[in-house]
């Protein structure tokens, strides 16, 4: 009978981090969606070309510096270095606040130069598209203030219990990061 | 049969102490605590067993408002002349009163019926109605789990699902009425509020009930998903879930993948609506005046609208294939006949659902050789489906078949899934479509295909799963009526639409006997609707069985009434929080050995013999 039972592997992966990779699955099938749409209307003309302000490089570079900075933060997490994992994590959350700070001034970048809003579906879909990156990184940005009252209130100790949730908000940080860096090559290419 | 039954419950208890799983569930006390008053156990609960009754219970009710109102616009449609003077204190002003004392249907809120009929039956009976009962009450207890992999997480879900439906059914009462541009909610009549009435406030109630709708949908998929693959019991490999399992886990990957889509679709109309973009907007007068939009293109809304719902109606009939399977084989106390090619034919089925939702739109100007392959696919899905059919027959053949009202209702789907299924090889031809779109063929065969045969699941598994759910037994007689009754009601209703359909008549039309040529289906077109009245009065002999056998049905006596092998039958009468009281069942073999060597059924938590075949794996 044993020969017969299959290996018991339960909870190899915890459910919360397996239901935030599904979760992630949807929401890359919505921006799929998005830039699918995106290529559809572009495709069908009266499309109206304009330049990218160069403010959404800088922005690039920022969320991706925050990834790396969320990653050693978690790191130092583990390995003890208390004051470390504090200080990245903060320095992740400024990071993020930045790249809000700096799509907003890139959405009046776009303005200034006449691509606004409803102007042509060209500059709409920036806007949209951006816009709802924008209310992720957000989202990820609760989830940042969240570990990092875990940080601040409660004393350090690495329990697996906090391995998890510090792990869940590092790679769903590491998803709208990768997400953005994604739709900012897909408007290149398209543009 | 009660001497067996006690037997099999000793061995139960016997396998559970030897081989079951010790989780140290009841070591900790934990989830009691949410279960402490009436309003935590009833109504805040997280308890899935409780939130698949309050799907279940709100489902019905948004069925009763869905089927009364095609009751008011059949009525319209089968007897124009006849005066409706007396709906008025239900309909207010929707109903006009002529000089000569004769109450009119209002032609605008005639279109607001349809198109709520649709949007309530398609997403909130039979998406969240049906899937949402279902794969909550089973999935922990078939798969041995002692709760979803987010309980929270899955009482919100039911909680937005909720709140979607207080925002359509406040969109009822406006002024201006609820959307009425159809549930499709195509632009630009969806798009700009003066367009029609319904175009207004009703249709941004919709927009914000459809997007509560979808986090609901997404919230309830996540964790199906995940509990389907995280949280099985010791032994229980995918090769050995019921078909059940299989059926709401595949329909859980097509509502995470599709909804999202609909999502931004949804979201991008609403800034056309509000913000005014034009992402589906170009060159349109609108009551006489040009709009100043240009470049959007309506073709658009219609691929992110289809690539959700054509999987959408897959989500509404895979999990009734999955209770028929199941229930099938139970009652016909064989096995399932290829219990393999049913897994390959769902999975076939659903990865086919996301490459032909074109066929949708083959009159709205799609290139012909893009339809082509839309064609083709939509073909092959007739694969997977005779498959299945073939399966459910050869289940059922030469069985000793006991005749119930759950085992009926589920010969009932298959007949009605082959009825509805054949004419979809007419319209999946985009040249016979040419003729047959937008006619009452179309309606004729996605009301057998899906709405039918997926109700006619949906009451298979009320039926069988009654006792679970409530611990009491629906009244097998009251249930026989509602069968028969509905079945002949049913084909009465939506077998002549396949004539009037061939012959051209136009769905979505307020009146059509003021066409000459339609002239000669006057009385067919009365026929169907006097049919549509007997069979909603049926439902609501279902609906009073259901809530009188809640209270006062035949008591459940014994665990297993059915003689199932599934774990949900091991869990006691009155299932508390945690599911099982103890350790966990343990499977050790497939879900259907019935008639096996010589034993009437088999659990699966019995150790195979000595030299004894898994037939799952």
């Amino acid at each position: 009978m044993d020969a017969m039972t299959p290996e018991y592997n339960r909870s190899k992966i915890h459910q919360h981090k397996f239901a935030l990779w599904v979760g992630i699955g949807s929401i890359i099938m919505m921006f799929g969606a998005f830039t699918s749409a995106y290529v559809v209307r572009r495709a069908s003309g009266n499309w109206f070309e304009f330049k990218l302000p160069d403010i959404f490089f800088l922005n690039t570079a920022v969320i991706v510096l925050s990834s790396i900075t969320i990653h050693l933060s978690y790191r130092a997490f583990l390995s003890g270095a208390e004051k470390r994992y504090k200080g990245l994590l903060v320095t992740t959350f400024l990071l993020g606040i930045a790249f809000v700070v700096l799509q907003y001034l890139g959405w009046q970048a776009m303005t200034d130069i006449g691509a606004t809003f409803t102007v042509n579906p060209s500059s709409s879909f920036i806007y949209v598209i951006s816009g709802l990156h924008a209310a992720h990184v957000l989202g990820g940005l609760g989830a940042i203030a969240v570990a990092m009252a875990h940080a601040f209130i409660l004393p350090y100790k690495p329990t697996p219990r906090r391995k998890l949730r510090f792990e869940l908000v590092v790679q769903y940080w590491h998803f709208v990061d990768v997400l953005w860096v994604y739709l900012i090559v897909f408007f290149m290419v398209q543009s | 049969m009660a001497q067996v039954v006690t037997a099999v419950e000793a061995l139960e208890e016997k396998y559970t102490q030897e081989l079951g799983f010790d989780d140290h569930f009841h070591d900790h006390h934990h989830g009691d605590k949410f279960q402490s008053n009436f309003l935590t156990h009833y109504i805040f609960s997280t308890d899935h067993k409780m939130i698949a009754r309050q799907f279940l219970i709100t489902g019905i009710f948004w069925a009763f408002i869905g089927a009364a109102m095609s009751i008011v616009f059949r009525l319209q449609l089968g007897f124009p002349e006849a005066d409706m003077a007396w709906l008025r204190p239900i309909l207010g002003k929707w109903i006009q009163v002529n000089d000569a004392g004769i109450g009119k249907l209002d032609p605008e809120f005639y279109y607001a019926l349809v198109t709520m009929h649709g949007t309530i039956l398609v997403f909130f009976v039979l998406t969240a109605g049906l899937s949402g009962t279902f794969s909550n009450l089973l999935i922990p207890l078939q798969i041995g789990a002692r709760d979803m992999a987010s309980p929270l997480l899955n009482a919100f879900s039911y909680w937005a699902f909720f709140l979607a439906g207080v925002v359509m059914f406040l969109s009822l009462f406006l002024s201006t009425g609820p959307f009425s541009g159809g549930w499709t909610a195509y632009p630009p009549l969806s798009a700009l509020p003066q367009a029609s009435d319904g175009s207004a406030s009703g249709m941004t109630m919709w927009i914000v009930s459809m997007a509560l709708f979808i986090v609901s949908a997404l919230l309830g998929g996540i964790n199906y998903i995940t509990t389907v693959l995280n949280m099985r019991t010791k032994g229980m490999n995918m090769w050995r879930m019921p078909l059940t399992m299989w059926a709401f886990f595949v329909t859980a990957v097509l509502g995470v993948l599709s909804f999202p889509v609909l999502l931004s679709g949804v979201l991008l109309l609403m800034f056309d609506r509000s913000m005014g973009t034009s992402f589906y907007l170009s060159e349109i007068v609108v009551g006489g005046q040009i709009l100043d939009r240009v470049g959007g293109s309506p073709i658009l809304f219609q691929h992110l609208f289809w690539f959700l719902g054509h999987p959408e109606v897959y989500i509404i009939i895979l999990p009734s294939m999955g209770i028929v399977s199941e229930v099938l084989s139970v009652h016909a106390r064989k096995p399932i006949f290829g219990y393999r090619a049913m897994v390959f034919s769902i999975l076939a089925i659903g990865f086919l659902s996301f490459i032909v939702w074109a066929h949708h739109m083959f009159m709205s100007g799609v290139n012909p050789f893009i339809a082509n392959f839309f064609v083709i696919f939509t073909l092959i899905i007739a694969v997977p489906s005779a498959v299945k059919v073939f399966n459910w027959i050869s289940t059922v053949y030469g069985s000793n078949f006991r005749f119930n009202s759950a085992s009926l209702f589920s010969l009932g789907f298959v007949s009605m899934f082959i009825s509805g299924g054949l004419t979809g090889i007419f319209l999946g031809n985009s040249a016979i479509d040419i003729q047959m779109h937008d006619t009452y063929f179309v309606v004729a065969h996605f009301h057998i295909v899906m709405g039918i045969a997926a109700f006619f699941g949906m009451f298979a598994g009320i039926y069988h799963w009654f006792p679970k759910m409530f611990g009491r037994f629906m009244n097998e007689t009251l249930g026989k009526i509602h069968f028969w009754g509905t079945i002949f009601g049913a084909y009465a209703i939506f077998w002549p639409m396949h004539y009037t359909g061939l012959a051209g008549v136009p769905r979505r039309y307020y009146s059509i006997d003021n066409f000459e040529s339609f002239k000669h289906f006057t009385d067919l077109n009365k026929f169907i609707t006097v049919a549509a009245i007997v069979v909603f009065f049926l439902q609501l002999l279902f609906i009073i069985n259901f809530f009188y056998s809640i209270f006062s049905g035949r008591k459940m006596t014994v665990k297993n009434p059915w003689g199932a092998n599934t774990l949900e039958w091991t869990t006691p009468i009155e299932t508390g929080h945690g599911n099982w009281p103890g350790k966990l069942p343990t499977v050790q073999r497939w879900a259907y050995d019935y008639g096996k060597n010589g034993e009437e059924f088999v659990p699966q938590y019995i150790p195979l013999k000595e030299g004894e075949h898994d037939h799952g794996h």
